[in-house]
This record gives C-alpha cells, structure tokens and sequence, in this order.
C-alpha cells in the first residue's frame, strides 16, 4: 500500500475501475459508433484498426439518418481490456466520430445477424434440410428441385449452429452481414 | 451580402480571414490558379522551397516558434506524396498545419491521370484529418473546419485535397464565423474530481517530481506561466521530455534537466525513486519509460492530457485529467490555494537532499583536451557566447540532437524545434527556415550533424533567395554517429554504412549557394568562428568538426529502467541485453 491513501490503480475516476487493469485476458466487445456518413469514414475506422493493430471479428455499416447523414458502424472486437479502452479512446479521436458506445459494458444488448445458406441436397437430405430450417425458423427464399437458400436472423451463435448441421446436408455458400447490435431498455 | 468568387480566389480569401501570413509552398499544374490567385495580392507571402517536404518542414517550425498554425501548399502527386513525412513528424509532435495539395480535375480522378495520387488515401495515416472538396460551394467551409480541426484538441496537421476544376468553378464565399465547427469541440476544462485528487496526493507527496512535456508548449505561454507558479509555489523538482524543454526555464531553481534515453542522471533517478509522478501534457513515450515493468515502481501517477487516448495507452494511470493543461492547470493552482497551499515541505525538502547527491554525479562532464573539438564543447561554447540573444534552435536528429537539448539551456518556451516522436532526420534546416520566416530579427540556429543536414540540403537556394540569416551549426564527425554509436554497444563494432564517405566541402557548398561558410577544427578558434558566425548578417554553414568517435552519454540501454543509466564509456560493454537489442 502507497503511504498515499489513494490506492493505486484504484481512483474511482479510473478508466478501468471494475476489471482487473492491464490484464492479459482476452474479452470480446460490441462497439456501437455513430458516424458522420462522409466519404472515407469508413477506411478511417478500418485504417485504425490495421494500423495500430487491433482485431476485427465482425463490421457493419449503414446510414441510419439519412437527413442528418449519420451512420452507424457495428463493430465486434477482441482485445485485453486495455486494448478496448484505447480502441475505444482512439475512434473518439476520429473528427467524423460522434459517439462510441461499449454496448458490452453498458448493460444488456441485443447482438443480431442475417444470414444466407445455400444447401444442394435431394431426398432424405432435403427433408432434413427443410426439418431442420424450420426449427430454426429460417425461412426458404429461393428453391429449386436441387437446392434451397435459407434465410436466418439470430444471435451469431445461432447462425453458426445452423451452419454447423448444414454442412453435411449440402452447404455449399453462405452469406452473413455481421452483427447488428444495440442496447436494451431505454 | 453575398461575395461569389472563384475557389482559387477563395482559398486565399480564407488564408487571409485566418490570419495567415506566410504560406511555405511548391508550385505545379494543379495548384496553378491558386499561385495566379496569391500573384495578385501582397498580404500573404509566399516561400519557395525547394522540396515538399521542406515546406511542411517549414511550416511546423513557423507554428512551433509562433503557436499559429503553419500554412503549406503543394501540387498534386509528387508535390503531395513528397509532403508525407512531414506530416507524420507533425502528427507525432502535434504540430497545427494546414497542408492544401492541388489535386487533379473532379472529372479525372480514378483514371492514373498525370501527377495524380489518392492524397486522401495516402494521407488518411498521417493526417488528423484530411478532406477531398469536391465542390466549390464547400470550399471555404472546409478551409475554415481545417484550421479549428488543426487547433483545438490535441493539435496535428490536417490536409485539404482541392480539384483544379474546383479551383476554377465559383461559389459563395462562407466567412470563418459560418463555418461548421460545432461538431468538433474537445474537452478542456478537466474533471473537479480528478484534480482534487491531484490537489490532495501533492499535499501529501514526500517524493513528488513534475513530468512534463510537450502539450505544456502546445497549450500556449499561458500554460508555461501557471507550471512556473505552480513549481515556484510547491518547491516540487521538474523534468521535461525533449519536447516540453522551455516551458520551465533551465534556469529555474528546481529544474532537474530533461529525462529519458539520453537524459540527466538526476532527473532519471528521481523518475524512478518518485513517489507522485504528474505528468503534464506528456505521453509516456519509449524514450521516456525505458523498460516498462520496472518504470518508476513505487508512485502513484498522474496525467494531464488533453487527449483521452494518451491517459493508460502504456502507462496505467492513477489520477486522469482530460483537459487543456492551461485550464487544468489553473484549476489546481486554484483548488490547492484554497485548501491552503500544503505541501510536505520537510520531505521535498529531504528528496531534494537526495537528488542534490544524483545531481553530484555530474553525468555531463567530459573533458576538452587535445587537438580535437568535442562535440559537447562545441555546444558549450555556442550556449555560452549566444545566451543573452533572442535565440531560436533547431536540431536535425540524432547524437548532436541529444547534446543539444542536453548542453544548451532553454528559458522559454517556443524556442525549441526538433523533430520528437518521428525522429526526420532533414527537420532542422527547413524548420529554421520557418522560424526565421516568423521571427526575422531573432537568431535562429539549426545545430546538425552532417548527415541529417544533406538530407534537406537544397533548402541553402530557400535561405539565400529570402536572405534568412539561419546558421546552420553542423557537428561533422564524418559518421551517422547515433547509428555508429549504437554498433558500437549492440553489433560488435561491425560499422556497416555508418561511415559518411565523400562529403562535401561545406564552405565551398556555402559559397556555391551565395551564402558564407565556415569551417572549424581547432578548439583555439572555437570562440572566434562562432563569433564570426553570429556576427555575418546572413545564411551561415558552420562546419565544426569534432572528435568522430564520441558516444552519447548518460543512455539509458534499451530494455533496461531509469535507475540503470550508463554513465560513460567504462560502463558500456555488454550493457545492452538480448531483449533490449530487438528494441530501436
């Protein structure tokens, strides 16, 4: 203990008063980042990340006001908390940038994903195909007598547990948008 | 009242409506109506340099020793891929520029038409931010965002990309006070809490030493003024990194010298034996922490910062300060009176007991004997006959840069450029040429080593044609002496292309240039020269030639903490591990 009272690492105006600082644990968080929709915005977001190193698991990007020309850019990251804080501080420091919300520390979020598949089967394949679709409730969106593509919205991890029993049933493509994500409540 | 005018003419209606003075530049084709625009009119000078990067070069020394931004225009391509590394030493020192590059017409980009680059694209790294003006009507608007992007916050250069059709085509012109700049409004005023935390770990502190840096200088002389009270008022030892020195005075009672790789054995020791450290507008760089497991083990740290992303990137911090130094410091100076000004002085007063013992150690001393100059003599002598001048440095990068900021005093802030976190090598000249464009009766010297020096060597036709007296004193060891100095300790005294063979003969260069040079090897005629120097009115290229072999010293190894300086040659061997041999 210091001979200061102030423990160290311990000011309550700590970026990182709830978890253990500079740790080597590895945490994956839902970054929400409310952009002006200017040319470049994007390669600005996307040059930080390669740039200073940082991991990408999944990106979206659209505008969402399209009056006042604002987008939303959904980003999921990996990184030691340390990591989050500076990738955090580093897209405020982005002009463009109006906001970046941790949609992992700000409480419970909603975390979807829409995604195609494309399964070429016939017979007791393509029952099962169909079967399995439907507990799943992805709906069929386009068929024919030698395939189906399905259409799922759900949590990643749904979408990758779907995938998983598609595979041997016929799964030769698969399109996914990545996450889009926001907080619960108000 | 509506004022329709051409975007060429707009731009140096914004130039003017921003106050600028001087613009450094390089004409070509697609900055050709901006040129015709600046030919009319006599309230913004233009500097021909004679390279891009000589401009931005330029440009951050007018904004350094002016705290205004500095104005750089270029063309298109070549012009702006040759302004990139200046940018980036600007982004690394925070240094306000604004860079307008010509760009080719709206209707060609994309096709690889002739000197067309993705400015934008190249620049997006290197630029706080940068814009690509698609149209006119948007042209003075981004001018002026340019210029509030450039300055508020933690400042940088921004890059502004102008299409010659959009040059050409008119629009309206929108005044500074139109602008849209709303949207970028950084936080100055620091958090009351953070600073009274600050307020009460001073009170307490046995230990506590000030680090400060750059964004002191940054913030402006007012910022400069309030550390000076706020040292005066707790007695607390100060330490500057390489780009804070000036905004306390080296002659100030309780300046420790700078700290880092190659700073005062006292200031390092009492980075590491501290038991508050309040770091003031500095960024816990690698020069500055040495090994960071064993950085300073026993304090509790504070950070002033007026960028978030600064506070906890390497260093975990105990007390946070977002905010503009000036207003914070205020704050504290404020809080602190009112909670009736304590300090724990019979402690301060012990830890300077200790530090006066590091001071002991005298980790600058050499010696001058025999027929070669020392470079630290040669600097020694410089300080002692320019000290009562309104004097300006410069420095190029490398062994002369460290014995510059080591051996030369600096009272004020301002008064100091050279190239900090990119380390160019080439800065110095072109940056003296900036100052002295800011401060024409000053005396503005850019100290080098001859291999820096050659980089931006064109920059003599800048000096002469504009008849700016810069003095270029040149340590010339005939070696890349921080490289060499490095093979010495680290690759076996294996010198690979460290040697600068076939140099010119710098008086003969100085007199093809129409400038005066000077060339020096004799310790006797030190005095003399440097006199002769300061006394010709006009561009000067000292030659000074020192000892070759000299090293650097106090060094903190690579890899290694504060508390394990190397003091001098006889401590070298073996001093650099194999962890530390991977680091620069």
């Amino acid at each position: 203990m210091s001979p200061l009272k102030i423990k160290k690492g311990s000011s309550k105006h700590s970026a990182y008063n709830l978890r253990p600082q500079f740790s080597d644990v590895q945490e994956t968080h839902t970054l929400a980042v409310i952009v002006d929709n200017e040319p470049g915005v994007l390669a600005r977001v996307i040059g930080l990340f390669s740039g200073r190193g940082y991991n990408i698991d999944s990106l979206t990007v659209a505008e969402v006001d399209h009056t006042g020309h604002t987008s939303r850019i959904t980003i999921v990251t990996t990184g030691t908390p340390q990591v989050i804080e500076q990738i955090k501080a580093q897209l405020g420091r982005i002009v463009p940038v109006h906001e970046v919300h941790d949609l992992t520390v700000e409480g419970a979020s909603v975390e979807r994903e829409l995604a195609l598949l494309k399964v070429e089967g016939e017979g007791e394949k393509r029952v099962e195909a169909l079967r399995l679709a439907d507990i799943f409730r992805a709906n069929a969106v386009d068929s024919t007598l030698g395939s189906f593509v399905f259409e799922i919205t759900g949590a990643p991890e749904k979408i990758d547990a779907f995938a998983d029993l598609m595979r041997p049933l016929g799964l030769v493509e698969m399109a996914r948008t990545g996450v889009a994500a926001m907080s619960r409540g108000t | 009242m509506t004022r329709q005018m051409t975007g060429a003419k707009m731009v140096v209606q914004a130039l003017k409506d921003q106050g600028v003075d001087v613009v450094f530049g390089y004409p070509g084709g697609a900055v050709l109506p901006i040129y015709d625009e600046i030919f009319q009119q006599n309230d913004i000078r233009h500097v021909l340099v004679r390279h891009e990067q000589g401009a931005v070069h330029a440009a951050e020394g007018y904004a350094r020793a002016t705290g205004r931004p500095g104005v750089v225009l270029v063309t298109s391509g070549p012009g702006a891929t040759n302004a990139v590394t200046g940018l980036t030493d600007a982004l690394m020192d925070s240094i306000p520029l604004v860079v307008l590059t010509g760009q080719v017409p709206t209707f060609m980009i994309g096709n690889d038409a002739f000197q067309e680059a993705d400015t934008v694209g190249i620049t997006r790294p290197c630029t706080k931010h940068n814009w690509l003006v698609s149209d006119t009507k948007n042209l003075s608007d981004t001018i002026h965002q340019g210029f509030h992007v450039a300055t508020s916050g933690r400042p940088g250069p921004v890059l502004i990309d102008i299409p010659k059709d959009v040059q050409f085509a008119s629009a309206e012109y929108v005044g500074p006070e139109k602008a849209r700049t709303h949207h970028y409004q950084p936080q100055i005023k620091g958090d009351i809490e953070g600073i009274t935390d600050l307020v009460a770990a001073i009170e307490k502190a046995k230990r506590p030493i000030f680090y400060t840096g750059g964004g002191v200088i940054n913030s402006g002389p007012e910022a400069s003024r309030l550390l000076r009270d706020l040292v005066a008022a707790t007695g607390i030892p100060v330490t500057s990194t390489l780009m804070g020195l000036g905004a306390y005075p080296a002659s100030g009672k309780s300046w420790l010298g700078m700290l880092g790789m190659h700073g005062l054995y006292e200031a390092n020791m009492a980075m590491h034996g501290c038991d508050l450290m309040i770091n003031i507008g500095a960024r816990f760089d690698d020069r500055i922490t040495g090994r960071l497991d064993a950085f300073s083990p026993d304090s509790i740290k504070a950070h002033i910062d007026i960028d978030p992303s600064s506070i906890n990137k390497v260093i975990k911090t105990d007390i946070p300060i977002v905010g503009d130094i000036a207003d914070v410091l205020g704050d504290v100076l404020e809080v602190w009176k009112a909670r009736g000004g304590k300090v724990n002085r019979e402690a301060i007063s012990k830890w300077w007991g200790r530090i006066e013992e590091w001071r002991k150690v005298d980790c600058l001393k050499f010696k001058q004997a025999g027929p070669t100059i020392k470079p630290q003599y040669a600097l020694e002598r410089l300080e002692a006959l320019t000290k009562g001048h309104d004097r300006y440095i410069c420095t190029e990068v490398g062994q002369h840069q460290m014995w510059a900021a080591q051996y030369l005093g600096f009272e004020d802030p301002n008064r100091w450029m050279t190239s900090g976190g990119l380390g160019t090598m080439g800065y110095g000249f072109p940056a003296s040429i900036g100052v002295q464009m800011a401060h024409p009766e000053a005396l503005v010297i850019n100290v080098a080593g001859e291999a820096s020096w050659l980089m931006n060597m064109q920059e003599m036709g800048t000096a002469v044609q504009y008849r700016l007296p810069v003095k270029q004193f040149i340590l010339n060891n005939e070696r890349l002496g921080m490289v060499r100095q490095w093979q010495e300790l680290l690759h076996g005294e294996r010198y690979s292309s460290s040697w600068s063979e076939a140099l010119p003969d710098f008086v003969k260069l100085a007199e093809a240039f129409g400038a005066k040079g000077i060339l020096c090897k004799d310790p006797a005629d030190l005095d003399d020269a440097i006199m002769e120097m300061l006394d010709y009115d006009g561009p000067v290229i000292f030659d000074c030639l020192v000892e070759k072999h000299e090293n650097c010293f106090p060094m903190i190894p690579s890899g290694e903490p504060h508390n394990k300086m190397l003091l001098g040659e006889a401590s070298t061997k073996n001093a650099i591990k194999e962890g530390g041999a991977v680091l620069v």
